[in-house]
């Protein structure tokens, strides 16, 4: 990057571990995405809803901090200097509102549903019909 | 600001890119920011569906198979899609490695580096054709969905149109980023870069690949492991 386009940019911020740090993220990757599988695994054998929960809500956070090892690492942006970090990072904020409000929304539908819709209520406990063996050609699931 | 300290350098005094990154990589930069908002819009509103219905099908039970997987043997759920995420994962570190070789002007490791990328690309676009086929077979589509819900009750169809609909897209960026790479490799090839004397093209389809990278992680956990 010694030979840049323009002049006016200052590569001295740049630089980075190199190879080895390279290394060291994929191991760290790798090993938070073992980690995220090992919990998946885990689930499959758990019932209780709250235990459930808590361990999405951990597998949610391995994957934050691999997409922080991705974005800051692979794609350099812990390099940038601080203009550019905040120019990316600060509209991203807006997921935080649209996630809460978004997520409640449809937990508040659900349940209006829940107490409201007569029909609703009785196709939620409807059974599924077996699955033959030759699919058919018709929607299974209707509307 | 940190400008006021005589030593630092005065990015927003003018004369130079207050950014310190060139116009292609900024804007590359802004465009990956407009694209995470619309995966994050598509990944919202699935969990916004789902948050609004009783039930829903278990991806366990609806991801369990692979190719060439014995008849009648047990199912294997996970087993396929961590492989996906690993090659996506690996694919991703032979980017840097190419992006890193630019830096240092050795056109031979881009290259190598380069194809490894393509190579990795490929893989997990071949993979999902095959679960996309493998699905199809079991009657799911768009609009068709035979899965029942994990308590067994009746599911609605937004479980298969939300997987089609988002790994669809995600499946298109990392198709045009095999594209972006194989450009990277011709141009590499013709001594583009060597003539121009830096490699920074390299570093933004870089960052896009990255970004394809990333999508899955976030795609990959809400599908399959929650």
């Amino acid at each position: 990057m010694e030979q840049t386009t323009t002049a006016a940019i200052h590569h001295d911020t740049h630089a980075g571990g190199g190879v080895k740090e390279i290394w060291k993220v994929t191991i760290i990757l790798s090993v938070l995405t073992a980690v995220e599988l090992a919990l998946g695994f885990w689930m499959m054998g758990i019932t209780n809803e709250m235990e459930r929960h808590f361990i999405k809500g951990a597998i949610i956070i391995l994957m934050l901090a691999k997409a922080f090892y991705i974005v800051g690492y692979f794609m350099h942006l812990r390099n940038e200097i601080k203009n550019l970090i905040m120019t990316i990072v600060v509209p991203l904020i807006l997921f935080v509102w649209f996630i809460i409000a978004f997520l409640t929304d449809g937990h508040s539908y659900n349940n209006l549903k829940n107490n409201y819709s007569p029909a609703y209520q009785e196709r939620s406990k409807q059974q599924m019909p077996k699955k033959e063996e030759k699919p058919e050609s018709t929607n299974p699931a209707e509307k | 600001m940190a400008t006021t300290t005589a030593t630092a350098t005065k990015y927003w005094s003018g004369g130079k890119s207050p950014f310190n990154v060139e116009y292609g990589k900024l804007m590359m930069w802004y465009f990956l920011m407009s694209d995470a908002f619309t995966f994050g819009a598509f990944l919202i509103s699935y969990g916004t569906t789902r948050f609004a219905t009783n039930g829903w099908p278990n991806p366990n039970e609806v991801f369990s198979s692979y190719p060439f997987k014995p008849e009648g043997s047990a199912p294997a759920p996970l087993v396929f899609v961590s492989f996906m995420t690993f090659v996506l994962i690996i694919s991703s570190v032979t980017m840097v490695l190419a992006v890193h070789a630019g830096h240092n002007m050795e056109k031979k490791k881009v290259v190598f580096y380069l194809i490894l990328t393509i190579l990795g690309g490929l893989t997990f676009l071949g993979c999902q054709a095959w679960e996309w086929t493998h699905l199809y077979h079991e009657g799911a589509w768009w609009g068709r969905n035979p899965f029942a819900n994990a308590d067994g009750t009746l599911s609605t169809t937004n479980f298969t149109n939300f997987f089609f609909t988002i790994t669809g897209f995600h499946g298109f960026h990392v198709f045009s980023g095999v594209i972006i790479n194989i450009i990277m490799l011709i141009m590499t090839l013709r001594d583009k870069f060597e003539k121009r004397g830096h490699y920074l093209m390299i570093e933004k389809a870089g960052l896009y690949w990255h970004f394809v990278d990333l999508v899955w992680v976030f795609v990959f956990t809400c599908f399959y492991l929650i």
